[in-house]
């Protein structure tokens, strides 16, 4: 029959109309006010009454909250969260990037490191501004030293403030993503919520033997 | 007084909102009917085959991510069962099924955009396209619990793939099916039985299956002219030969016809996921460094391998000399392929039915051009 579709197609519209809304507002979102009360930790009374031209306001929409977006612990974000500490300037990241945009220099160092010799790293570069966050750095790294960020919103005016130094990581907030970090997901580390002192220890790999290190390396060459 | 008409040559593209990309068209009209097509390519070429030669067999995964970006999880497959059997490498099975799981979704996602897109060009501006992609996102969010990459994935290595799936993915998957079956249902009650579907689809483009099998047209084009043609049951790679689905074939050769034959494969996906969790069983999801190192390094010859795209056959060549990287890798792109038959499509056909005809090949100008 003829003209069947059109109702049809209406009644889709109508199932929808009543759909909760599946896109997110970001990064502000208009509140109403009893969820501002809630957000604030007020009693909705006491902050109508002692701030009648903010309720107002609320109840207009003319005032907005920060919102976030949902993500997944394995988030590649565009900060990276690097442990020097952990460095030993193997360069293995370096070497597995497929577009080469990590620079590293080395110089030889005095401290004692755990297997080999051992280097101190005066150079740490990476060129986000060409990155395409596909991670195989962080798979490449044999200490646990360089990580994904869960951060994404890292943007400036000018493009070489794109490469991130050495300085800048140390500085830098510490959310470590779990991309190729099991470790981090036996020990349910959040990323939004815990602080990475808490779970220090489980960003590491198990420190190999010596043993197990000269039979690899020595013996069975 | 006799009136003169002369056809009129038009450009269409590169630049142009309904080309999926930038696909460059001299179409040359007489009147509203359409008399002589030349397809002009090559504006995304960004030499995907020419920079594998100079890296790493791990490192290509990434480039072949960028080929076809609405379904790069399938990209990775083709790719690494062609590494794999270069390398002569086993992979792991928890490896394998994970990898399948995924591939099968990504192919509901690059339906999905198909449908949506061919809605999209037959004029239904916005919400049919706004529908099929709140439904893609589904499948997005799981990609990025598994991977941390909603379209670049690069989530497989040589072996299978390079983490386990979280805990959280798997009641993620589960909910996630009942709601891309029930979508699936919602887009054929508002557009299998719609007139104008039907009267804008039915009967345009009609293509013989000797001229598709003639052209090595594969895919959902080719099964929607009765040929039964699906490598998933012809040869089957990773576990398909576990695995019971139905082919999905329909007659008519025509745009409705694609148009069904890629709904209905949604919904074989769905089922082919849900034995993939059935059979799944723990275990390493990839062999140990000692067996496949980061840095493969295979023996001097070559390898093909192919498998069914969400497009048609996906194929990736490889030629070792010895190195650490390809002497030369070849992709078979089925968009570039499926491409051969667009004059004889569109010629005889109207102005109003062009994007409609080129938006049911389903092509991805990423994956012509790479």
């Amino acid at each position: 029959m003829i003209g069947k579709g059109i109702p049809r197609g209406f009644i889709i519209t109508l199932k929808n109309f009543f759909r909760t809304p599946v896109t997110v507002q970001y990064p502000d979102r208009k509140v109403s006010i009893f969820e501002y009360a809630k957000i604030k930790k007020k009693n909705i009374f006491k902050l109508f009454f002692s701030q009648p031209m903010l309720s107002l306001k609320i109840s207009l929409g003319l005032i907005s909250v920060p919102s976030s977006v949902e993500q997944s612990q394995r988030f590649r974000g565009n900060e990276f969260t690097f442990f020097e500490e952990r460095c030993t300037a193997c360069a293995s990241c370096a070497k597995y990037c497929p577009l080469g945009i990590i620079e590293i220099v080395s110089v030889p160092g005095g401290f004692d490191a755990q297997e080999g010799e051992s280097y101190k790293l005066d150079v740490f570069d990476i060129d986000i501004g060409r990155c395409m966050f596909c991670g195989l750095c962080v798979e490449a790294c044999p200490y646990d030293a360089l990580h994904m960020g869960t951060k994404f919103e890292k943007s400036t005016y000018v493009r070489d403030n794109l490469i991130i130094t050495k300085e800048e990581l140390a500085k830098s907030e510490k959310s470590p993503s779990s991309f190729y970090r099991p470790q981090f997901e036996k020990e349910k580390f959040d990323p939004f919520k815990d602080n990475i002192k808490d779970h220090y220890k489980a960003g590491r790999h198990e420190k190999p033997e010596y043993k197990d290190l000269k039979k690899k390396w020595v013996d069975d060459r | 007084m006799s009136l003169e008409t002369r056809p009129v040559t038009v450009n269409l593209g590169p630049q142009h909102p309904s080309t999926h990309g930038v696909f460059r068209m001299r179409v040359t009209f007489d009147g509203e009917e359409i008399i002589d097509v030349e397809p002009i390519f090559g504006y995304l070429h960004r030499g995907s085959e020419k920079l594998a030669e100079e890296r790493t067999y791990s490192q290509i995964v990434t480039l072949t991510d960028r080929m076809d970006y609405v379904s790069s999880m399938l990209n990775n497959q083709a790719y690494i069962l062609a590494v794999e059997k270069l390398c002569n490498i086993v992979p792991s099975p928890r490896g394998v099924w994970l990898r399948m799981i995924a591939s099968e979704l990504q192919r509901i996602a690059s339906h999905f955009v198909a449908t949506g897109f061919l809605l999209q060009d037959l004029g239904a501006l916005g919400t049919p396209l706004i529908y099929c992609m709140r439904e893609r996102e589904n499948i997005l969010d799981l990609f990025e619990m598994l991977c941390g990459a909603r379209i670049t994935n690069s989530y497989l290595r040589p072996g299978g793939v390079f983490m386990d799936a979280p805990d959280v993915f798997w009641p993620a998957l589960s909910r996630s099916l009942g709601d891309i079956e029930k979508s699936i249902d919602e887009i054929e009650d508002y557009l299998s039985g719609n007139e104008i579907i039907f009267s804008r689809t039915k009967g345009t483009a009609v293509l013989s299956s000797e001229s598709l099998v003639n052209a090595s047209i594969t895919g959902p084009m080719l099964r929607a002219s009765g040929v039964d043609w699906d490598l998933r049951h012809r040869n089957p790679y990773d576990y398909y030969s576990e695995i019971t689905f139905k082919r999905i074939l329909h007659t008519a050769s025509d745009n409705y016809a694609r148009y069904w034959v890629r709904v209905q494969e949604m919904r074989e996906s769905l089922k082919i996921i849900s034995q993939c969790i059935k059979n799944i069983e723990p275990g390493p999801v990839r062999p140990s460094f000692d067996d496949v190192p980061r840095l493969v390094r295979p023996e001097p010859g070559d390898s093909y391998a192919a498998i069914e795209g969400s497009k048609g056959e996906l194929g990736f060549y490889l030629v070792s000399d010895g190195g650490i990287s390809p002497y030369r890798m070849h992709v078979r792109a089925p968009s570039l392929i499926n491409l051969t038959l667009l004059r004889e499509m569109l010629v005889g056909e109207l102005f109003g039915d062009l994007f409609v005809i080129f938006g049911s090949v389903d092509l991805n100008m990423g994956e012509v051009d790479r």
